[in-house]
């Protein structure tokens, strides 16, 4: 189980200190998928780096089995089996995709096992092995690769960032099923930040963070009308009084 | 035949544990030490100063030449001349390298001399690696040379490896590419402690449709220093691309100074060059997959130096 406790991020900004998270308190449990969705800008992100340590928070704690892990750092997390698949993730020159899955997997790989998890993500392995994660691959082609070392990892919390962003409709097709049999499967503990209504309904449960705060949680038959109406997060202020 | 340190260089410029197939000439501290020729490649020692010549018949198919340099001798300067004949329609793989072990406490030396002939559309790959140890504190000290003419419809990848124990290196390689010909040339360099290593490169695109490309990766780190000069120059309708990419760690210090030149309006020639740390980013990635900081770092530069 995994709990933040008060947990609150404060950074510099122009006219003094900008909150981005608040006070959150929440927990998650075990082999739960829970969707984490809301405005841009209102913390997902952020709050996604405080579990996996990205971050350290400005004030609270963060539990997970039991276990004070504010201190830990990313590494120690990792080990205790927390992953993370970064919203924007970062490349390498000269590292190759089958060494990030090896490194991921934390052992060598048979080229059947490497070429499964690029295939959970639609992309066809025996193009893709052997190519250098640098700026060679395009945007859509890093984001997949980076949820197939997330699989490949397989740690018993998982945290996607937006992986559906700047997905074509094939994969993110296949991407759903892959996300499908994770529910289906209930063996791991599954938290995806999306703005997708395909991977929202697969949700157990939803999370509402918007200002820095859970705004709302509970299930998708619940949540997902209210967001719809617009009842809790838009930003209508802004149009009413005709400024930013 | 061969005592167990200059097997253990061997091992680390040449992959080589034992004599391998194809033509073969080991030098050992200034001494040939080993030689076997093919029925297509003959290699004759030189008369007039240090050095071979080796003579590649055209349209040799898919053979190798290993011509390594041992220096285990404290205080030996080796100064060396090697040049390659390369047929017409040739298709050979040569690997040159040079291991100095020293152990003693004057500086050893050895200065590689490499000119290459490249005949009407052959096809060459030349690979260099250099490596040194040693406990002494005599310097180990490698200055090698690389002159290149290419032919028509040549087509050559030069492959320069150094990734320890040389103190001290300057490397100078020059390559006139004629008409349809393209050499490709990739650098990679690792220098740590207080090494110094200097690279000047000139490239001329002198025939039609000549074509080059530069990729320079390098690792500082330490109070090491590294200097790069690569300069290409088209002189007709040409393309050319230099890359030089440096990551610097420490309180190493790295230079890059590309310069293209365009002599003609279809040049087309293009020059990158970033000098930078690890970025931040990659190391906290391969921490969420399990790395420490230290492990993040060494996966980071084993791929960049691949
Ligand atoms: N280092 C920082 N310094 C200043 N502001 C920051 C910093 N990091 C994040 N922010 C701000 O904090 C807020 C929350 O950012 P976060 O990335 O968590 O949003 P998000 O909910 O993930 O948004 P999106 O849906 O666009 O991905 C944003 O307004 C952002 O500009
Ligand atoms: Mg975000």
């Amino acid at each position: 189980m995994l709990e933040l406790r008060n947990i609150s991020v404060t950074v510099p900004a122009e006219n003094g200190d900008a909150d981005i998270l608040k006070n959150i308190s929440l927990t998650l449990e075990d082999k739960k998928f829970v969707v984490v969705t809301g405005p841009n800008g209102g913390g997902k992100t952020t709050l996604a780096k405080v579990i996996m340590g990205l971050l350290t928070p400005s004030a609270g704690q963060i539990f997970y089995n039991g276990q004070d892990i504010t201190a830990l750092s990313i590494a120690q997390r990792a080990k205790l089996g927390i992953s993370y698949g970064f919203q924007q993730p970062p490349r390498f020159k000269g590292m190759k995709v089958s060494d990030l899955l090896r490194i991921a997997a934390g052992r060598f790989l048979t080229h059947e096992e490497a070429c499964s998890y690029l295939t959970k993500v639609g992309l066809c392995a025996r193009d893709y092995l052997d190519r250098d994660v640098d700026t060679s691959l395009s945007g859509g082609e890093v984001k997949r690769i980076e949820i197939a070392t997330v699989l490949a990892k397989n740690a018993d919390l998982m945290i996607y960032d937006e992986p559906e962003a700047g997905i074509d409709l094939w994969s993110f097709a296949r991407l759903t099923e892959t996300f499908q049999e994770l529910h289906d499967q209930q063996q791991k503990t599954i938290l995806i930040i999306s703005h997708q209504e395909r991977i929202i309904r697969l949700a157990d449960e939803i999370i509402l963070v918007a200002n820095g705060q859970v705004q709302e949680r509970g299930p998708v038959e619940k949540i997902y009308p209210m967001i719809l109406n617009d009842t809790v997060a838009g930003c209508n202020r802004l149009e009413v009084e005709g400024k930013c | 035949m061969l005592n167990e340190i200059q097997k253990r260089i061997l091992e680390q410029v040449a992959d080589m544990a034992k004599i391998p197939e194809g033509a073969v000439n080991i030098r050992s501290d200034g001494q040939k030490e080993y030689r076997h020729n093919t029925k297509n490649i003959q290699i004759t020692s030189k008369t007039d100063k240090e050095g071979i010549d080796i003579h590649i018949a055209p349209f040799t198919k898919d053979e190798e030449v290993h011509i390594p340099v041992i220096v285990t001798q404290s205080g030996f300067h080796d100064l060396v001349y090697n040049d390659f004949f390369i047929g017409e329609g040739a298709q050979v793989n040569i690997v040159a390298g040079c291991g100095i072990s020293n152990c003693g406490d004057c500086d050893s030396e050895h200065d590689g001399i490499h000119t290459f002939h490249v005949g009407k559309n052959a096809k060459v790959t030349y690979t260099e690696k250099h490596y040194g140890e040693g406990t002494g504190t005599g310097k180990r000290i490698l200055n090698p040379q690389t002159i290149l003419y290419l032919e028509e419809g040549a087509s050559v990848t030069l492959e320069t490896v150094q990734i320890k124990g040389v103190d001290d290196t300057k490397r100078y390689t020059k390559a006139e590419i004629g008409k349809d010909a393209e050499i490709t040339i990739q650098e990679k360099l690792l220098t740590h402690g207080d090494q110094h290593a200097v690279s000047e490169m000139d490239v001329f695109l002198n025939g039609e449709n000549a074509k080059t490309r530069v990729i320079s990766r390098s690792v500082a780190q330490d109070t090491s220093s590294q200097i790069f000069y690569p300069r290409v120059e088209g002189n007709c309708a040409c393309f050319g691309h230099v890359q030089c990419d440096a990551i610097i760690m420490g309180n190493a210090k790295v230079r890059a100074i590309p310069e293209i030149t365009c002599n003609h309006v279809d040049a087309s020639l293009i020059h990158e060059a970033a000098i930078g740390r690890i970025a931040g980013e990659q190391i906290t990635k391969l921490m969420t997959l399990g790395l420490t900081a230290e492990e993040a770092e060494e996966e980071i530069l084993k791929g960049f130096l691949r």
